[in-house]
């Protein structure tokens, strides 16, 4: 039995785990997929967003963006993840833009942001020399940045592991009760949790986890985001996030240097019907790159080094759904977290807890909290000299497996003896896989390690779980057939 | 404790091109230090365990492994240091123009190597799915051709049961056999260009005789698949624009990529080596040198080669030119060589006044007959009649040292004759 439940390891789900295990609960984490992080966080561009697209006096989304925005720099000490505050550009090419400019930015100033500057041309080619000269003019946001959303997860997760948070992957919501002060809930494959409260944070299925619960009726929509990575050495790198002005659909097409040092640009934003539709497509492919392309220099279709797409979970009346659920007791919906729900998580994770605590949930803090999540030693970030010095404590430090981005096998050997024993989730702990190669060198080299590890069999080793089986079995399991090579 | 070798020179990767650049220099009294990340010895050889190497290099037909064992017999040298499992992750060159390099293995940890000269042998990466941003999901079971051969020759594992190829490659059209050895179906193999881009060779012993469709001029639209790929749209082109309203469908669970290979030149760029934007690799000079003085590169580092034998004759040359400039005996002119019409690039960049030079070639079309001409200041000094020319096949020619006696500026053209 289980004081909360916590339905979806995605941002939101993950960071109300992370704060409530630093008090004395019994909280399950559970997540429909192989690996946290694997539904909507996944694909999630990345951005720490600055606080000036939507009004906080309206929204609650904003109001949670610009509090969570400043949470990151303790988050980032504590956890342990890849971020930068490297500032946002908006940039406007034509003067009828500038009006859109100018209204962001006063609408930064009402919300409180600091530090916001209009600019000129010239300060913003000063800013980002990259940008394309025609330029009109535009606005610095100082305090956006980019991270990697999925290491986020990830370390939002282990540290709650660490206060004693348990995690179940693989378990889908089918039915939810509440009878006698409690809460069951089951899974597909009939496994049971027990628990006082849940909290619905199911993202893109939120609407269904709901239902099955006997809660609100609402709907999330899917809207699709194709992005497309470009290689490490592309020209077009920018320093800063560059924004185009938004429409009302989306924030745009964005060029993005990630905190990794690659680039991203994307995402499109369309609405699909189907809620696992992560295609993408050629027309959005050359779309992207003719957008980006009148933002800024050096944009070429021959550095895409890979493409994917998500899905961001949208609500009618485009804002987050945070409260209490009124048709059911103990039940805390966390709904339509699209974007900025990223920037937004660390404030959702506060909001919730403090929802649990309106509602009767008892917080006291534990006596032993494991603050801090210590850095990884990860190959491309030591010196010689360090990396040296851990190979004398473990010879797998200096063994390179993923040669494009620079991974080690005790990099790959720690993510799965954590538990990330799919081969996307390796690659998304440990990057392996994510570089110019697209993994045609090391994936074979990372099946055997895993199998190794987890004593999983080669030939039942998944990408992403379920039946997404990387092999065909072993060699001389199929019937050769030679009707053909004799009728030759 | 770091551990700091010296040595004269590094090779960098031991496949072909490592292996006979490094024997070469063995001949001499250099020292020479062979670096690969692998654990074996001759690179991508060992998983080619299919036959057709080796005819014009050693004058008999030897599968890959059996290839890679020749060639890694000769640097059984005193001279030479094997440091395999170590991978190169930083160059540097040193204001005195020698060379520092990071390597990293498990077994030494950090090491820390000085050298006077550095041969870059580093090969080629494939293109993968994402290079062609094919439209569609990302199931399990969308590989490079080259990936799954070693999964499957390598690791003993199949790839899958139903497969599609895309791109008529080499390395496609090679595992379109060694597939349907192992009871792999494979349903077609794709191709965008009008002719085959794998030699002729290959697409008669590994798709004809197994009766798997070739479809050219045609694009694959669409990867399918949630889980493990489930099927794939393919579509005609007219050109070079998908037509989707005739596009149909096969159903497979798996996907190859032989789709070109790019030279793998990472390191090259950490020490400033100029790259030939129409190879990939580096610019060279007749002794096949790069911009780096000291820095030398064969195989399919410096170009994408079609045949092993041209990699470890090409290797064993810059070989001997790494012994001249350690001996202080290099020579190097600047006498520019460049391509025109129907010729992707040639190799080297320039000539040497008076010495002979072996040139390799790219064509850019496919003719019965075609006529390759060398013009040194604007007067034709050389020709010959190729036949059968296509972009699968690379062209290599000698030009004799008496009529490359004059310093000056060569230009090749390769001419259709009808």
């Amino acid at each position: 039995m289980y004081d909360v439940v916590i339905v979806g390891a995605g941002v939101s789900g993950a960071s109300t785990a992370w704060q409530l295990s630093r008090y004395d609960l019994k909280i399950a984490l559970i997540e429909r997929w192989a690996d946290v992080g694997f539904g909507v966080s996944k694909a999630n561009s990345g951005i720490i967003h600055g606080g000036f697209h939507h009004s906080a006096k309206k929204t609650l989304k904003a109001k949670l963006e610009i509090l969570g925005n400043l949470m990151f720099d303790q988050l980032q000490y504590e956890l342990d993840f890849p971020f930068q505050r490297n500032g946002i550009l908006v940039v406007a090419f034509t003067e009828e833009q500038m009006s859109t400019v100018r209204k962001l930015y006063k609408q930064g100033l009402d919300n409180g942001v600091r530090n916001l500057e209009m600019c000129g041309r010239d300060r913003l080619l000063q800013l980002e020399p990259k940008l394309n000269p025609e330029v009109v003019g535009g606005f610095h946001a100082p305090g956006g940045g980019t991270i990697e959303p999925y290491r986020y997860v990830f370390s939002l997760v282990e540290s709650a592991q660490k206060n004693g948070c348990e995690l179940f992957c693989n378990f889908e919501v089918i039915s939810g009760e509440y009878r006698n002060n409690l809460w069951t809930l089951t899974a597909d494959d009939g496994r049971k949790i027990k628990a006082r409260f849940v909290v619905n944070a199911a993202g893109l299925f939120a609407d269904r986890v709901s239902a099955v619960c006997g809660a609100e009726k609402f709907a999330i929509h899917a809207r699709k985001g194709e992005e497309y990575l470009l290689d490490r050495n592309s020209k077009a790198r920018p320093q800063k996030v560059i924004f185009p002005v938004p429409s009302r659909e989306s924030k745009g097409i964005l060029v993005i240097p990630t905190a990794e040092g690659t680039t991203m640009i994307g995402p499109t934003a369309d609405p699909t019907e189907d809620k696992l539709d992560t295609t993408t497509s050629a027309d959005h492919m050359q779309h992207i790159v003719t957008l980006v392309s009148r933002m800024i220099n050096g944009i070429s279709p021959r550095d895409i080094i890979t493409s994917f797409a998500g899905l961001r979970p949208v609500l009618e009346d485009e804002d987050f759904y945070i409260d209490l659920s009124k048709q059911v007791p103990h039940f805390v919906q966390v709904a339509g977290i699209q974007s900025p729900g990223l920037t937004a998580s660390p404030a959702i994770g506060g909001y919730v807890k403090d929802l649990l605590k309106q509602d009767g949930l008892e917080l006291t803090e534990k006596e032993h909290i494991a603050y801090r999540n210590l850095p990884r030693h990860e190959f491309r970030h030591e010196t010689p000299e360090a990396l040296d010095e851990l190979h004398a404590q473990n010879p797998t430090y200096t063994h390179l497996v993923c040669r494009c981005e620079k991974i080690s096998a005790a990099e790959i050997i720690e993510a799965v003896r954590k538990g990330h024993t799919t081969l996307d989730g390796v690659k998304f702990y440990t990057r392996a896989g994510m570089g110019c190669c697209q993994g045609g060198f090391c994936s074979a080299k990372i099946m055997k390690i895993i199998s190794r590890e987890s004593g999983i069999p080669m030939e039942e080793l998944t990408k992403k779980g379920g039946g997404s089986l990387l092999l065909g079995g072993k060699l001389g399991i199929l019937t050769v057939n030679t009707t053909r090579e004799t009728a030759k | 404790m770091i551990h700091e070798f010296n040595y004269d020179v590094a090779v960098i990767g031991a496949g072909a091109a490592g292996l006979a650049a490094a024997a070469e220099i063995a001949k001499s009294p250099h020292r020479v230090v062979l670096i690969d990340r692998e654990e074996q010895l001759g690179g991508i050889l060992r998983q080619c365990i299919h036959n057709g190497f080796g005819l014009r290099y050693f004058k008999e037909e030897l599968t890959g492994p059996e290839y890679a064992d020749r060639v890694a017999a000769l640097t059984k040298s005193p001279n030479i240091n094997c440091k395999t499992n170590t991978t190169v992750s930083d160059l540097k060159r040193l204001p005195d123009g020698s060379f520092e390099l990071l390597a990293y293995s498990a077994d030494d940890g950090v090491s820390l190597i000085r050298v006077r000269a550095i041969f870059l042998g580093m090969g080629c990466r494939e293109r993968n799915r994402g290079n062609l941003a094919i439209p569609g999901s990302r199931p399990a079971g969308v590989f490079t051709a080259g990936a799954a051969q070693k999964l499957l020759n390598i690791e003993g594992m199949l790839p899958g049961k139903s497969a599609v190829i895309v791109g008529s490659g080499d390395i496609g059209l090679i595992m379109a056999r060694r597939l349907c050895w192992s009871g792999v179906e494979v349903k077609a193999v794709v191709e965008i260009m009008p002719y085959p881009s794998g030699l002729t060779r290959n697409v008669v012993q590994c798709l004809d005789d197994f009766g798997i469709p070739l479809y050219l001029e045609h694009a694959m639209v669409n990867i399918a698949g949630r889980e493990r790929v489930q099927y794939v749209d393919i579509a005609p082109l007219e050109n070079g624009i998908a037509q989707l309203d005739r596009q149909f469908r096969i159903e497979c669970d798996t996907v190859l990529f032989s789709v070109g290979l790019i030279p793998e030149n990472e390191l090259s760029i950490q020490l400033n080596v100029e790259l030939n934007p129409a190879t990939g690799g580096a610019v060279v000079d007749a002794n096949l040198q790069t911009s780096v003085p000291g820095v030398f590169a064969g195989g399919n580092v410096l170009h994408v080669h079609d045949l092993v034998d041209f990699v470890s004759e090409e290797s064993s040359e810059a070989g001997k030119s790494i012994v001249r400039y350690l001996d202080g005996k290099l020579h190097s002119d600047n006498n520019c060589v460049t391509v025109e019409s129907n010729l992707k690039y040639v190799i080297p960049n320039c000539f040497n006044t008076g010495e002979k030079c072996t040139f390799s070639f790219r064509p850019l079309i496919v003719s019965d007959v075609a006529l390759l001409e060398a013009e040194l200041n604007n007067k034709v000094i050389w020709k010959r009649k190729f036949t059968y020319v296509k972009p699968a096949e690379m062209l290599k020619i000698e030009l004799p040292a008496e009529i490359l006696k004059t310093p000056g500026k060569l230009v090749f053209r390769l001419k259709e004759e009808a």
